[in-house]
């Protein structure tokens, strides 16, 4: 089970990545928690400086922009 | 079921397709610059219409302005995404951390032309840069300048007023935000940022590093900017083209004079308030503006109207109040909204 958690306040662009891993994760067959992070401080704890922010079990990959569908896979498929 | 990953294409194959791509893009893009009159003429002939008529004129502006301003838009944007790739802002924020008030003002002005920005990302950028010990008032200098001094507004104004005017919007822009950065800086208002700000000043970790890129990916870099901007701008550019024309055809000559001349003392600040309530971007407010111009407002008292519209957003405020107290946020209006002012009638009196 992989802990993934998407950062942002509720923008457009994350609630369309929070749906780009749903469908990556369904595709691959992997296994997720999927958690939606609004509390600015909370994202901003992570250390990004844009949203929407992605945080693979613990370790943020990606941030301030929506990234690559096939990056996406690949970080699921990681680890 | 795995999924499997994409090939490995042929790199030499796939760059040469981009420039080869590139190339053309360019050729077509300057051979439809250099025959915008010759584009616009033609419609109007078909539609059996002729400029001596106001119908006639006004149509003519947005058949030569709307091609005009896209493809403007397009290159400039183009040609910004890629610039962006190599600004990022953990890359700002390490340029600009540690420097002193001052140089370090007129970095992070400078660098808000180049860097990515959103106003909904403000907040995480705002703490990012104080948690890396980047000066309030350095600070407050990229904020200011990020938004005001934006691709699309000069692309816009180069556009419809030409380099000296997009120019000088630029200058006075930088001044603006690097001054403010200064006297906020002076005012030493560290403590009026809200509390948990500040705790997390204190534990500046986690540090997220971009991954390099090639120039491929940032020419796709740079095409996705297009779609982003483009698409969300379209619609305010041909809307704003069109009232623009309206006004282009209709409007008498001279009619804006009496009351947004350069005579008219109180103009530039009635410009600067009627502004900071309004929102939109570049985009939507510049056809208008143009139109303006052409019929006897002064250049000054139209641009404070532009930069308060842009530069002092309430949505923005909005959100960074999550951050700032709200004397904070007072200051930085006041501040910003005083710089504008002077903008304007430093503009007046010299053009």
């Amino acid at each position: 089970m992989k802990e993934i958690k998407v950062l942002g306040p509720g923008c457009s662009r994350c609630k369309a990545l929070a749906e780009m891993v749903k469908q990556a994760a369904e595709q691959s067959g992997v296994a997720i928690n999927l958690e939606k992070v609004e509390d600015m401080a909370t994202i901003v704890g992570y250390g990004i400086m844009g949203t929407p922010g992605l945080v693979i079990n613990g370790k943020v990959v990606h941030a301030g922009s929506l990234p690559d569908p096939k990056k996406v896979a690949a970080w699921l498929q990681e680890g | 079921m795995k999924l499997e990953t994409s090939p490995v294409p042929n790199a030499l194959n796939q760059n040469l397709r981009w420039v080869a791509g590139i190339t053309a893009a360019t050729l077509i893009w300057f051979a439809a610059y250099t025959h915008l009159t010759e584009f616009a003429d033609f419609w109007l002939g078909l539609l059996g219409l002729s400029r001596s008529t106001a119908l006639g004129e006004a149509i003519h502006f947005f058949l030569f302005d709307t091609p005009k301003v896209m493809l403007l838009l397009t290159g400039i944007v183009f040609v910004m995404g890629i610039i962006q790739t190599f600004f990022a802002p953990e890359r700002t924020r390490a340029l600009l951390s540690g420097k002193r008030m001052g140089i370090g003002n007129i970095l992070a002005a400078s660098l808000g032309i180049v860097t990515p920005f959103c106003s909904c990302s403000a907040v995480p950028l705002f703490i990012g840069f104080l948690s890396a010990g980047v000066p309030l008032g350095v600070t407050f200098s990229f904020l200011i300048s990020a938004p005001m001094v934006n691709e699309v507004a000069l692309a816009l104004l180069f556009g419809m007023f030409g380099w000296k005017v997009a120019a000088l919007y630029l200058g006075l822009g930088l001044l603006v935000a690097i001054v403010s950065g200064l006297v906020i800086g002076q005012l030493k208002m560290e403590r009026y940022l809200e509390d948990w700000v500040k705790a997390i000043q204190a534990r500046a970790d986690q540090g997220y590093e971009s991954s390099s890129m090639t120039w491929v990916e940032r020419g796709e870099a740079g095409l996705s900017h297009i779609r982003e901007i483009v698409a969300k701008v379209w619609p305010y550019i041909v809307a704003g083209i069109a009232l623009g024309a309206g006004i282009h055809g209709y409007v008498p000559e001279d009619f804006m004079a009496s009351f947004m001349g350069r005579d008219v003392w109180w103009a530039v600040p009635a410009a600067v308030a009627l502004g900071v309530p309004m929102y939109t971007n570049a985009a939507g407010i510049i056809p208008i503006v143009e139109a303006l111009i052409g019929k006897g407002a002064a250049l000054g008292t139209v641009l404070a109207f532009m930069m308060s519209v842009i530069a002092l957003s309430a949505p923005e405020m909005i959100i960074l109040r999550k951050a700032l107290k709200p004397q904070l946020i007072a200051t930085f209006a006041g501040v910003v909204a005083l710089g504008i002012l002077m903008v304007g009638y430093v503009f007046n009196a010299l053009l």
